[in-house]
C-alpha cells in the first residue's frame, strides 16, 4: 500500500534511531546549576523579574511576557538565583540568562491549579496555556496560545498532530507517543475544543510502526485518527506535513491557517494537557541524547536550563574525543562551540560525533547538476539563490523566494560539490531583511 | 538611371533634414565642464565618492552638490584639476588609506571553533559570532580583499588581512564589507598604529590573543598627547601623532606597530617603500 507523502525531499540512508528508540524515558537528575535564557522562543524576549540573591520555587515565574507574541519563563526547580548575566545559549550566541543553584528541595510554587476543560471558556483555556509558557516543542518554539488564536476569517477544519520526528537520531516524540499517550490524547481533545474542529489526524512515519499500531488502537472509534506516512525528510516541517496529509499547499509567505489547518507537535499537546488540567508550567521535556560516541544514549526527561555537559554525563560520557556537538537534529540543528550551553524549551535532542563522522570537504564549484532543485521541498532553486547572494544580488535573491526557504538542509546534503547552500540562503535572508530596513 | 539617382538623393536629403531637426530638438544639454571633469577622474567607478560611478560624481561636483575633494582615489592631484576646471580653489586634504587594526592571525589568536563553511567573513560572523574568540579581530576569510577594486588587500597564509598602503586609494569599500569593523582609515603619513580592535578587558584579551591591546595605558603615559584609551583599547590620535613611535617599545603586548621601522605585519608579502617621507 502506497503511503501518503509530499513531493521533493529525500530518503535518509539510515535513520540512526536504533541508538535510542527502544530506551524508555528516563528522568534526568538535577544538575548543580541551571542556566535559563530569557530568550527561548519566537517573539519578544521576556522581561526578567528576579535578581541575584532571590529565592525561587519550582514553577515560579522569573520573567514576564512582553506583548501578545511572548511567553513567561519559569524556574525549573527551587533554589537561589546566583546571577542574571549573559551566558552562551544553545543557538551559539550570548544571551541574558537567569542562573539558579538548586537547593535540593525541588519545592513547587503555591497557587498552581488547573481548570476542567468541560467547564472552562476558550479564553480561560488559552490563558492557562499561555501562563504555562507552552510553545512548539518540535524545535521552533512558537508560542502555542498564539497558534490557537487564528483570526476570525480563517476557518480551521482539521487539527494535524506532528508525530513525524523526521530528523535522524531523535526519538523523544516516539517514546512519548508509546509511553504517555493518555496525556497526548487529552491535549489533542482540549485543542480541538479550543479551535472548534471535529477532526484530528496524527501523522507518524512508517519507521515507528509500534507507535502507529498502538495509537490506532487507542483512537479507534473516535474522531482522532492515525495516518502512517512514507519515511521521508523533511516531512516533519508543518507545511510539508499539511501537504502530505491533506494534499493542500500553503501559499508562499502564508501560514497553515490559510488552508484551514493547525499543526501541533505531539510533545506540545501533552504539555497543553498538563497546563490546563494541573496548571503546570513548561519546565521540563524529553530530549534524545545520542550519537555514535555516546556511551549510553538515552531519552531524558530533563529540566529546562540543564547544561548539555550534565546531560552527557548522565549518559555515561563519550567513548572518544568530541569532534562535533549538534543541538537538534543533524539536518537542521546547529553545531555548538561549547557544551556548557543549556538545554532550552526547543531542545529536542543533542548529538555527539567523533572525528570519523565529521567530513571536511573543500567547497567546489556548482556543476549545474540540478539535484538541489529536485530535492527542495518548497520548490526553490537553491543554486540560483547561492549564485545571486555570492554576487551581492540581494533583489534577485528575493525574487527567487529565498525567504520561503525552510532551511531543511536537503540541498546542502545532496550537493556533490559540498556547497553550504543553507548557509548561503541564510545569508540571503539576512541581507534581504537588512535591505528592508 | 536619373530617376534612381534623384529619388535616392531625395530620400537621403529628407533623412538629413530630419536628423538635423532631431539633433537640435532632442539635444541633451551637457555642461562641457562635466565632460572635462569626467576626463580628469580615475575612471574606476569605485563609488568611493558616494555617487553612482564617475559620471555621477562629475555631475554632482559641477552642480555644486559634491566637494572638489570628493574623489578619494583621485587624491590631491585630481582635486586640483577639478578645481581649475570649475575655477575654484581646492583645499588641501591629507591622503587617507585603509588599515586593518589587527595582528591576531592563526598563530597568535585563538579560535572558538573550527569553521567549515562558506569562505566569507560576513557569513562566518553569523555563526555564533564568528570563529575567533576575539569579538573584534580579523576573521581572515577575505571578504575585504574580494570587494577591493584596486587589489590592495591580501590575506596572509595565517589568515590575516593586510592593506597595501601604496595601492590603497582610500575609496572605503572595504570598511562596510568587514563584519567586525576592523578596518578604518588613517592618514598615509602616519606609520605608527595600534593594531587591535578588541574592547575586552586586559585579562580577557590575554586569554585569546598574544598581540592584543590590554588597555594598560603605558603608551599614553609615554606620549600623552599622541594616544587615547577608550574602553580598554588604545588608539593613536593622528592629529597629534608626533613622537608616537616612542610608545612602541613600551607596549607589553607589541600591539603598537611602527610600519616605518618594522614593516607590514608578519606574514605579509608587502614591503614599505625605501624612503618614507
Amino acid at each position: 500500500m502506497k503511503l501518503k507523502t509530499f513531493a521533493g525531499g529525500l530518503h535518509p540512508p539510515d535513520d540512526f534511531k536504533h541508538f535510542s528508540n527502544k530506551k524508555p524515558i528516563e528522568v534526568c537528575p538535577l544538575p548543580p546549576e541551571l542556566i535559563i535564557p530569557l530568550s527561548m522562543h519566537i517573539g519578544a524576549p521576556a522581561e526578567c523579574c528576579v535578581k541575584k540573591g532571590d529565592q525561587v520555587k519550582r514553577g515560579q515565574v522569573i520573567a514576564t511576557p512582553k506583548g501578545f507574541v511572548s511567553l513567561p519563563i519559569h524556574a525549573s526547580t527551587s533554589g537561589e538565583v546566583v546571577a542574571v548575566e549573559p551566558r552562551l545559549s544553545a543557538n551559539g550566541t550570548m544571551v541574558n540568562a537567569v542562573v539558579i543553584k538548586p537547593d535540593g528541595e525541588d519545592a513547587w510554587v503555591d497557587g498552581l491549579e488547573g481548570v476542567d476543560p468541560e467547564k472552562a471558556s476558550i479564553e480561560q483555556l488559552r490563558d492557562k496555556i499561555r501562563d504555562a509558557g507552552c510553545c512548539g516543542m518540535g524545535g521552533a518554539a512558537f508560542p502555542t496560545h498564539v497558534k490557537l488564536t487564528p483570526p476570525d476569517d480563517k476557518k480551521i477544519d482539521v487539527l494535524l498532530l506532528n508525530g513525524v520526528e523526521c530528523e535522524p537520531f531523535l526519538t523523544a516524540d516516539h517514546r512519548l507517543m508509546l509511553e504517555q499517550a493518555d496525556r497526548m490524547l487529552d491535549g489533542i481533545r482540549i485543542i480541538m475544543q479550543i479551535l472548534g474542529v471535529r477532526r484530528a489526524v496524527i501523522g507518524i512515519e512508517e519507521n515507528k510502526m509500534d507507535a502507529i499500531e498502538f495509537l490506532q488502537q487507542q483512537t479507534q472509534g473516535s474522531n482522532i485518527s492515525v495516518t502512517p506516512l512514507e519515511l521521508k525528510y523533511p516531512q516533519g516541517c508543518e507545511k510539508r506535513l499539511i501537504n502530505a496529509e491533506t494534499g493542500r499547499e500553503v501559499p508562499s509567505g502564508g501560514l497553515p491557517m490559510d488552508v484551514g489547518c493547525v499543526v501541533q507537535n505531539v510533545g506540545t499537546v501533552s504539555a497543553v494537557s498538563d497546563a490546563v488540567r494541573k496548571g503546570l508550567p513548561f519546565i521540563e521535556r524529553v530530549m534524545t541524547i545520542s550519537g555514535p560516541i555516546v556511551n549510553s544514549p538515552k531519552n531524558l526527561l530533563a529540566r529546562i536550563g540543564t547544561p548539555i555537559s550534565h546531560l552527557l554525563e548522565v549518559c555515561g560520557g563519550v567513548k572518544e574525543d568530541i569532534a562535533k556537538v549538534i543541538h537538534g537534529g543533524p539536518m537542521m540543528g546547529n553545531a555548538l562551540p561549547d557544551i556548557s550551553a543549556p538545554a532550552i524549551r526547543g531542545t529536542s535532542g543533542v548529538l555527539f560525533f567523533g572525528k570519523g563522522m565529521v567530513k571536511e570537504r573543500a567547497i567546489g564549484p556548482c556543476i549545474r547538476c540540478g539535484r538541489c532543485v529536485g530535492v527542495c521541498p518548497v520548490h526553490l532553486a537553491p543554486t540560483s539563490i547561492y549564485g545571486a547572494i555570492m554576487n551581492e544580488m540581494v533583489d534577485e535573491a528575493q525574487t527567487l523566494h529565498a525567504r520561503d526557504c525552510i532551511e531543511c538542509g536537503c540541498c546542502g546534503y545532496t550537493c556533490p560539490s559540498a556547497i553550504p547552500l543553507v548557509q548561503a540562503i541564510r545569508q540571503a535572508k539576512a541581507a534581504i531583511w537588512a535591505k528592508k530596513k | 538611371m536619373i530617376v534612381a539617382v534623384t529619388s535616392l538623393g531625395g530620400v537621403a536629403l529628407a533623412a538629413a533634414v530630419a536628423l538635423g531637426i532631431a539633433a537640435k530638438k532632442f539635444a541633451v544639454e551637457v555642461d562641457p565642464r562635466e565632460v572635462a571633469v569626467m576626463d580628469a577622474l580615475p575612471g574606476a567607478n569605485c563609488g568611493g565618492c558616494g555617487y553612482p560611478g564617475c559620471s555621477g560624481f562629475a555631475k554632482a561636483v559641477v552642480e555644486g552638490a559634491a566637494p572638489v575633494t570628493g574623489c578619494p582615489p583621485g587624491g590631491g592631484a585630481v582635486a586640483a584639476d577639478i578645481a581649475s576646471i570649475l575655477g575654484v580653489t581646492a583645499v588641501e586634504t591629507e591622503k587617507m588609506v585603509a588599515m586593518v587594526k589587527c595582528q591576531g592571525d592563526n598563530a597568535k589568536a585563538k579560535d572558538k571553533f573550527h569553521y567549515l563553511g562558506i569562505h566569507d567573513c560576513r557569513t562566518a560572523q553569523q555563526l555564533a559570532g564568528g570563529p575567533k574568540q576575539c569579538p573584534g579581530g580579523c576573521v581572515g576569510l577575505g571578504t575585504c580583499a574580494k570587494v577591493c577594486p584596486f587589489d590592495a588587500i591580501e590575506i596572509t597564509e595565517q589568515g590575516l588581512a593586510v592593506v597595501n598602503r601604496e595601492k590603497c586609494t582610500g575609496c572605503q569599500k572595504c570598511i562596510p564589507a568587514c563584519p567586525r569593523s576592523v578596518i578604518s582609515l588613517a592618514p598615509y603619513g602616519a606609520t605608527v598604529h595600534v593594531l587591535c580592535n578588541s574592547h575586552d578587558k586586559g585579562p580577557v584579551v590575554k586569554k585569546y590573543c598574544e598581540v592584543g591591546c590590554i588597555g594598560c595605558t603605558l603608551c599614553k603615559k609615554a606620549v600623552p598627547d599622541a594616544y587615547a584609551i577608550e574602553k580598554f583599547l588604545a588608539h593613536v590620535v593622528y592629529d597629534q601623532r608626533e613622537g608616537s613611535e616612542a610608545a612602541v617599545e613600551k607596549c607589553p603586548t607589541k600591539c603598537i606597530r611602527d610600519l616605518g621601522t618594522q614593516g607590514y605585519p608578519e606574514g605579509s608579502s608587502f614591503t614599505m617603500p625605501a624612503a618614507n617621507a
